[in-house]
């Protein structure tokens, strides 16, 4: 189906819920609203003329430095494909400025399970009814979301379990092999520092 | 007394003679020993990135690392050091730290690549700026990746280091 058509489709179907749709470079996209994105999604997928069966993408966006007026803060991006028909379509859904939250497609496709764990992960998106809602790259116990673009390139302060390994690190060594690091070269550079 | 029979004596390496009919070794205890530890430098594998593509590279028949008894050992328990090609992430490093404690000494460390030198280009939140922040490291190789001929010079400059040791030989030596 011509991509225009999609949306001329989905226009028909829930006319309410699209704020807009445009072309960039021969893809299209449309902007939704995130209230009945599992309803659109399922729509989508189960049409027998559009059968969106593959979920190519799904992952956040923080536009807070973009300069196009109106945008919200986050938003949650749908890249679908139908494997059988070979079309495709970009879904992006805002999801407000602070504790952004949206509803899971993993009753849909169970692909989207680790990639909605990724985003909350990194950009601190919930996903309502996910069944699983861990992180999945950064370890249990890391503060903050990386992705999101007040966070620092180095992060704001270290990590506990970094600081629990240097400090168990530092009693190892007092008991070890090689306490003054003789071996390594450690405690020359120390020692020229006292001579001189 | 007459003259004692001196049979042609091999020298192995400096210090180190080999009695070809007595099938006997000859030389101080510790040049023995560096000399044996230089030629059989078994090392674990910890493979983080694409470094670790390099480092098999170096160990398949171009390169060869067999050729000087270095032998890749899949368990830390039978090695004697460890080369750590490639990004080593903070979430990573405890584990890393795990194997560094099962192998058993003399241990050695190899740092391959700019990331495990120094964090390389990854100066971020979740990335480790040297592994020397976790374990002691006796030879970086530089490189992003380093070519096999470059890891294959940080085994060398291992080996003389080995060589130049003294009674390294056990924690209660």
């Amino acid at each position: 189906m011509e991509p225009m058509a999609i949306v001329d489709r989905l226009r028909a179907e829930f006319g309410d819920e699209i704020l807009q749709s445009y072309t960039n470079q021969g893809q299209v996209a449309v902007i939704l609203r995130p209230g009945r994105i599992v309803e659109i999604l399922r729509w989508l997928r189960d049409s027998d003329d559009l059968r969106f069966d593959h979920l190519r993408s799904l992952c956040g966006v923080d536009n807070s430095r973009r300069k196009e007026p109106g945008l919200s803060r986050f938003e949650v991006v749908y890249n679908l494909y139908s494997i059988p028909r070979r079309h495709e379509i970009r879904l992006r859904a805002p999801v407000g400025d602070t504790d952004p939250a949206i509803d899971s497609v993993v009753s849909l496709w169970s692909g989207a399970n680790w990639l909605e764990r990724e985003t909350y992960d990194l950009m601190g998106i919930r996903f309502n009814h996910h069944p699983d809602l861990r992180r999945v790259l950064l370890p249990e116990d890391w503060q903050g979301h990386p992705l999101r673009k007040e966070y620092p390139l180095r992060g704001k302060e270290e990590w506990v379990g970094m600081t629990d390994l240097l400090a168990k690190i530092k009693e190892l060594n007092q008991h070890g092999f090689d306490p003054a690091g003789q071996a390594h070269g450690q405690s020359q550079g120390q020692a020229k520092e006292e001579k001189s | 007394m007459g003259e004692v029979n001196q049979p042609d004596l091999i020298e192995l390496t400096e210090g180190v003679r080999y009695i070809p009919g007595a099938s006997a070794l000859l030389g101080p205890l510790n040049k023995l020993v560096n000399w044996g530890r230089a030629g059989s430098i078994w090392p674990v594998t910890f493979g983080l990135a694409c470094c670790a593509i390099e480092m098999m590279d170096a160990g398949a028949s171009t390169n060869d690392l067999d050729r000087f008894g270095i032998l890749f050992r899949a368990s830390p328990r039978q090695a004697d050091c460890m080369v750590v090609a490639g990004t080593l992430t903070k979430k990573m490093a405890p584990v890393l730290r795990r194997v560094y404690d099962q192998m058993p000494e003399p241990r050695y460390v190899l740092a391959m690549g700019s990331c495990a030198c120094s964090g390389g280009i990854f100066e971020t939140y979740a990335v480790t700026q040297g592994v020397d922040q976790i374990i002691p490291v006796d030879v970086y190789v530089p490189g992003c990746p380093p070519r096999p001929e470059a890891l294959l010079e940080g085994f060398l400059k291992l080996q003389e280091k080995i060589r130049k040791e003294q009674f390294r030989w056990s924690q209660w030596r």
